[in-house]
């Protein structure tokens, strides 16, 4: 293909999403589309698996049967969108394997948030509030991106996400309305989860370097800057009605701009925990690598076994 | 309070409680993400059997307690699973060799149980066996997946079963609890349920290539609550919560 001939598609592939048309996997498509969409879908789809970890330490400890019960059912919901985002990333061309890979040797990065440990059982509801609720801010505006099987599949995770931050501040309302040993609980988990979360809608406009492709490409609607003022706007209310206390004491309410003030970022810290320094990176690394190895002679077997079930049937059709 | 039917329920749920829990540990930690997603699938169908056991049990039991007291706040001794639940996530095969094991006896029981004079278990065990027969699909097909497969696997695979075969004859022993239930109408005699059980085990394995195991050597005891090591450990886990924070809601 001539070099005009290339700018003459991605000239009509822009103006299709322009006209909010999806792009499908048949479609052509600008190389860095595709790769851009690679790094951020598996991205994704890392961050959901990784994220069973944090919270499947609790499910042998839920201080409920109701509780595991909905536990359970949520870290399965996580495993099965890590299941359709792998497989809506392998539309373009890459196998869950090298996604994989790439996780196993750091290559790919999955949500930093995840790097925190889960220490008591108010962290399931701070989890399910806070980072889920950050996670719904950052997705919702994905189920109307360009990419279609990005965007569909976005439409079923957002609704049980948002499901599950129902659940999570439940458990909150549950603690801070309880004795002073499950409020002093549910205060720490907030203290705890309440940065990370903030820092989860990802650095500073000024430092992000991907936010203006993205937002061409409609995989990024808002800066973050935008999407964290949403988030602490909308979480600070929920936190005062069941009383509990936002941990920064530079927050107030700011009537000119409709919005609160809130202190300064540590982004020391979220830098320390991108680079693989933070409280769990290893762990939770280690903890998918010894999945990933201990299946191998699973996995091989289950290919072995359907090899030769092929093999017999060829068999019998001779 | 009838005693006898309350024993009888936890005879009956405690199985369940025990291998959902022991397979709640290991979400996460699957070899695929499918398998993964399967297992937290039957933890999930078994805590949900439980909890519709214990419901009925704390009801008839007619005082304060509630499905978590008899779930999380028993001592070890008052436990009366069997011995073959408890058993630990080994590997793979082990879990695999534990699931089929036991989910060949859980879908001969449940079918008996739909008969029961009592209409609340009959319900139960109703609505259980459609789970249970996709559980017994689902360790049947890797059974012989992995039995079938690789040298490794198949090597594997009846190591776990070889290993597990010594807990598989207390399945079919009667408690006092069972005999009455049983001469009531309401429960099942298990005594009856022992041929069909290593008939079909045994067609199993020998689909998967596998050799059913000789031994007569058996282990006995989960039902009178005396169980192997493992089962503190567990239940360490398991009543956390409970225990460090009594007396509180959730």
């Amino acid at each position: 293909m001539s070099e005009e001939q290339i700018k003459n598609l991605e000239e009509q592939f822009e103006a299709r999403i322009a006209r909010d048309e999806k792009i499908e996997p048949k479609d052509w498509m600008p190389e860095k589309y595709r790769k851009t969409h690679i790094r951020q879908m598996s991205q994704h789809a890392h961050s959901e698996i990784v994220g069973m970890l944090p919270e499947g330490n609790w499910i042998t400890r839920a201080p409920s049967l109701r509780r595991k019960v909905a536990l359970l059912a949520k870290v399965q919901d996580e495993a099965g969108h890590g299941l359709y985002l792998y497989s809506a990333t392998e539309t373009l061309g890459i196998s869950r394997e090298e996604m994989y890979e790439q996780l196993h040797t750091g290559k790919a990065k999955y949500s930093s948030i995840f790097n925190y440990p889960t220490i008591t059982w108010a962290d399931m509801g701070a989890i399910g509030w806070l980072v889920d609720g950050a996670a719904i801010i950052n997705q919702v505006p994905l189920c109307n991106t360009s990419y279609g099987p990005y965007a569909r599949a976005m439409i079923r995770v957002c609704k049980e996400e948002s499901f599950h931050q129902r659940q999570g501040y439940e458990i909150m309302i549950k603690l801070a309305n309880g004795t002073p040993e499950q409020k002093e609980m549910a205060q720490d988990a907030l203290n705890r989860w309440w940065w990370p979360s903030l820092m989860m809608l990802g650095p500073t406009d000024a430092e992000s370097i991907h936010t203006e492709q993205s937002m061409k490409w409609k995989l990024k609607r808002k800066s973050n800057d935008d999407l964290r003022q949403q988030f602490i706007d909308q979480t600070v209310p929920q936190a005062e009605l069941i009383g509990l206390t936002i941990p920064d004491p530079d927050l107030k309410w700011n009537e000119e701009r409709g919005s609160y003030d809130f202190g300064e970022i540590n982004w020391d810290e979220f830098w320390q925990v991108v680079k693989g320094h933070g409280p769990m990176n290893k762990e939770r690394m280690k903890a998918r690598v010894n999945a990933w190895d201990n299946g191998e002679w699973v996995r091989d077997a289950a290919m072995a076994h359907a090899k030769k079930k092929q093999e017999r049937k060829e068999k019998q059709a001779v | 309070m009838k005693q006898n039917l309350y024993k009888y329920i936890l005879g009956i749920a405690d199985n369940s409680l025990i291998l959902g829990q022991r397979l709640g540990e290991l979400t996460g930690h699957g070899p695929s993400l499918e398998t993964d997603i399967a297992c937290t699938n039957i933890s999930l169908d078994f805590f949900g059997q439980v909890r519709s056991y214990y419901q009925y049990a704390a009801k008839i039991a007619g005082d304060k307690r509630t499905e978590d007291d008899i779930a999380m706040l028993r001592k070890e001794r008052e436990y009366v699973n069997v011995l073959l639940v408890e058993q630990p996530n080994t590997n793979f095969a082990y879990t695999i060799a534990r699931q089929f094991l036991f989910d060949v006896y859980h879908f001969l029981f449940l079918t008996e149980l739909e008969k029961s004079k009592d209409l609340t278990l009959s319900a139960i065990a109703t609505k259980s066996l459609k789970e249970v027969s996709y559980h017994q699909r689902f360790s049947t097909d890797w059974l012989k997946r992995l039995g079938d497969g690789t040298a490794e696997s198949k090597e594997k695979m009846q190591e776990a079963i070889d290993g597990l075969w010594t807990y598989t004859d207390e399945l079919f022993h009667q408690t006092e609890a069972d005999k009455a239930m049983v001469l009531e109408g309401i429960g099942v005699d298990v005594t009856k349920l022992k041929e069909a059980y290593y008939k079909k085990v045994d067609e199993v394995l020998s689909e998967a290539t596998l050799e059913t195991p000789e031994s007569k050597w058996f282990q006995k005891g989960g039902k009178q609550g005396i169980h192997t090591e493992h089962l503190g450990y567990l239940l360490s886990d398991l009543q956390y919560m409970q225990r460090t924070y009594p007396n509180m809601e959730w």
